[in-house]
């Protein structure tokens, strides 16, 4: 999803993820309706990352904790220990294939990571529980280049992996038309365009731009 | 005077704890404090006056200070107030509580057996205040080291974190932060009914200034003692609690009259709140000047050319010439 500042993107991830009441109309994911429901009950069906690496991690707490909370997301009210048995070796093995050498860090408060571990960290835990909906903010906009198209990589791959539905939000024109089989652009609180499959694959950047003009 | 601290930081040592719970896990500042404290006084004392044995008046004491933070944690979620305005709502409106309960503003124990009475009467009042107060402060460290390592203390703990990650993450914050309070204004409570009780009678000024006693505790405590681990950062609590009584009795020792006592109180707070900053700013110093040797530059060569720039009078001229 692509659109100029205040279009509404934002706005309508932020319904769909729960931060913004809806005004109107309703919202159905996967057969359930959403539209009244707590962010936290939304998220037994979508997760989110966010834009600031900050955001989707506790930084108070150990990698490990974080993955628990993503990992055990149900049982929030639980009064079993959290710390399970082989706990470490399956977040070892979950860690690995980030390549950000996380598996070692497994006690390190998270406060102490870098922006790219982190929301790889991030991406992972909303990914653990493959959601019907996975939502993007822009979530590599606060990286540096290379460690945006790092995450942006391990991004596809999960999504591919687990053929995780997928909504991101964008600035930037290739990502928007590298990734993804389907492109939407939003303009004044409206679609303006909506492309699919091959002739989003057709889509040249400088069509996109004439269009962002108008 | 060292045993007396001891004995009377243990009793103060769950207020530091209940604290500890909102300032430092849910991130509040918390003013239902100065309603909690003398809630549960007046609650296990009156309890006691009409019959009840002090073991039941206490826990009485805590859950009233349950309620009331639960009433200040409905404030604070479902009506959407900010905290600090949350908690000084509950703790005005409990001042009239407290008088309906009491009944008058100063209920005294007379012949009624309180904590330390169950102990051998041949023992000091001193050893039977440590004991009491020791047995019931582990009991409530126990409970609260044992619920941190479950997943709701795990949520509790992520609630105060990041709020928004954790609802995202299928937590429901509004809740955690509810019992969160009524945790904390329970073990508050729970020290208001063990003072009540050493003092001889609740009294419904006791509450004055317990918010200061609490955080001075509670940073006083991470002074002395730092971890990660739950168990040291609540012994930190029980810590705190002590030097501070400590403090307290030695500069009443030094002739300070008792109305000067709050404002000596608020006097330590700054300075605790103060020392660690100071602290941090000289770590981060030593710290630079490890680095700059690791990496080859001179720091004392550094040093010293800033302190002749700051030293030369013709130096700060000519900037201000410019």
């Amino acid at each position: 999803m692509i659109g100029n500042n205040g279009a509404g993107k934002s706005t309508l991830l932020n319904t769909i993820a729960g931060t913004l009441p809806a005004d109107a109309g309703e919202l159905t994911l996967a057969g359930h309706r959403i539209t009244r429901k707590p962010i936290a009950s939304r998220s037994r069906w979508l997760s989110r990352v966010f834009q600031d690496p900050k955001m989707g991690t506790a930084g108070e707490l150990s990698v490990a904790e974080n993955l628990t909370l993503a990992a055990q997301h149900t049982g929030s009210m639980s009064l079993k220990r959290y710390r399970r048995h082989g706990q470490t070796a399956a977040y070892q093995n979950l860690l690995q294939p980030l390549n950000m050498g996380l598996e070692d860090r497994l006690t390190t408060q998270v406060k102490y990571l870098s922006g790219g571990q982190r929301q790889a960290l991030s991406l992972l835990m909303a990914t653990l529980s493959q959601p019907e909906l996975l939502l993007l903010d822009e979530h590599t906009a606060a990286l540096d280049p290379r460690t945006s198209q790092k995450v942006m990589a391990l991004t596809q791959t999960i999504v591919e992996q687990h053929q995780l539905t997928t909504m991101m939000i964008t600035h930037k024109m290739s990502d928007a038309l590298k990734y993804g089989n389907r492109l939407v652009m939003v303009q004044d609180g409206q679609i303006k365009l909506d492309v699919r499959g091959e002739a989003k694959q057709n889509l040249r950047q400088e069509e996109l731009l004439t269009l962002f003009a108008e | 005077m060292l045993i007396t601290s001891i004995g009377q930081g243990l009793l103060w040592a769950p207020l530091a704890i209940g604290v500890f719970i909102t300032f430092r896990i849910l991130d509040i500042p918390d003013l239902t404090t100065e309603g909690s404290f003398p809630l549960g006084a007046a609650v296990t004392v009156s309890a006691m006056v009409s019959g009840q044995s002090a073991l039941v008046a206490s826990l009485l004491g805590f859950v009233a200070g349950c309620l009331a933070g639960w009433v200040t944690g409905m404030l604070d979620t479902k009506l959407r107030m900010p905290s600090l305005l949350a908690g000084i709502l509950t703790m005005t409106g409990l001042y009239s509580i407290n008088m309906h309960v009491m009944g008058k503003s100063n209920v005294p124990l007379l012949n009624q057996r309180v904590l330390t009475s169950y102990l051998p009467a041949g023992w000091s009042i001193d050893l039977q205040t440590i004991i009491v107060g020791a047995v019931i402060t582990g009991v409530v460290m126990a409970l609260l080291i044992w619920l941190f390592k479950t997943r709701l203390g795990l949520s509790l703990m992520a609630t105060g974190n990041n709020s928004a990650m954790s609802a995202a993450n299928g937590i429901y914050t509004d809740r955690m932060v509810i019992i969160g309070y009524m945790v904390s204004n329970g073990c508050i409570a729970l020290s208001g009914a063990l003072i009540a009780q050493s003092n001889g009678y609740a009294d419904i000024g006791m509450g004055i200034g317990t918010i200061v006693i609490g955080l001075a505790s509670v940073l006083v405590g991470e002074i002395f003692l730092r971890g990660r681990q739950m168990w040291v950062r609540l012994s930190a609590m029980v810590v705190g609690a002590i030097i501070y009584r400590f403090l307290l009795t030695v500069a009443m020792g030094l002739g300070f009259p008792v109305d000067d006592l709050k404002i000596l109180s608020a006097g330590i707070l700054v300075v605790v709140i103060c020392l660690p900053l100071l602290r941090q700013k000289y770590q981060t110093k030593q710290q630079l000047k490890r680095y700059l040797k690791q990496i080859g530059v001179d720091s004392h060569a550094t040093e010293t050319s800033s302190l002749k720039r700051q030293a030369s009078p013709e130096g700060l001229l000519s900037r201000d010439s410019k």
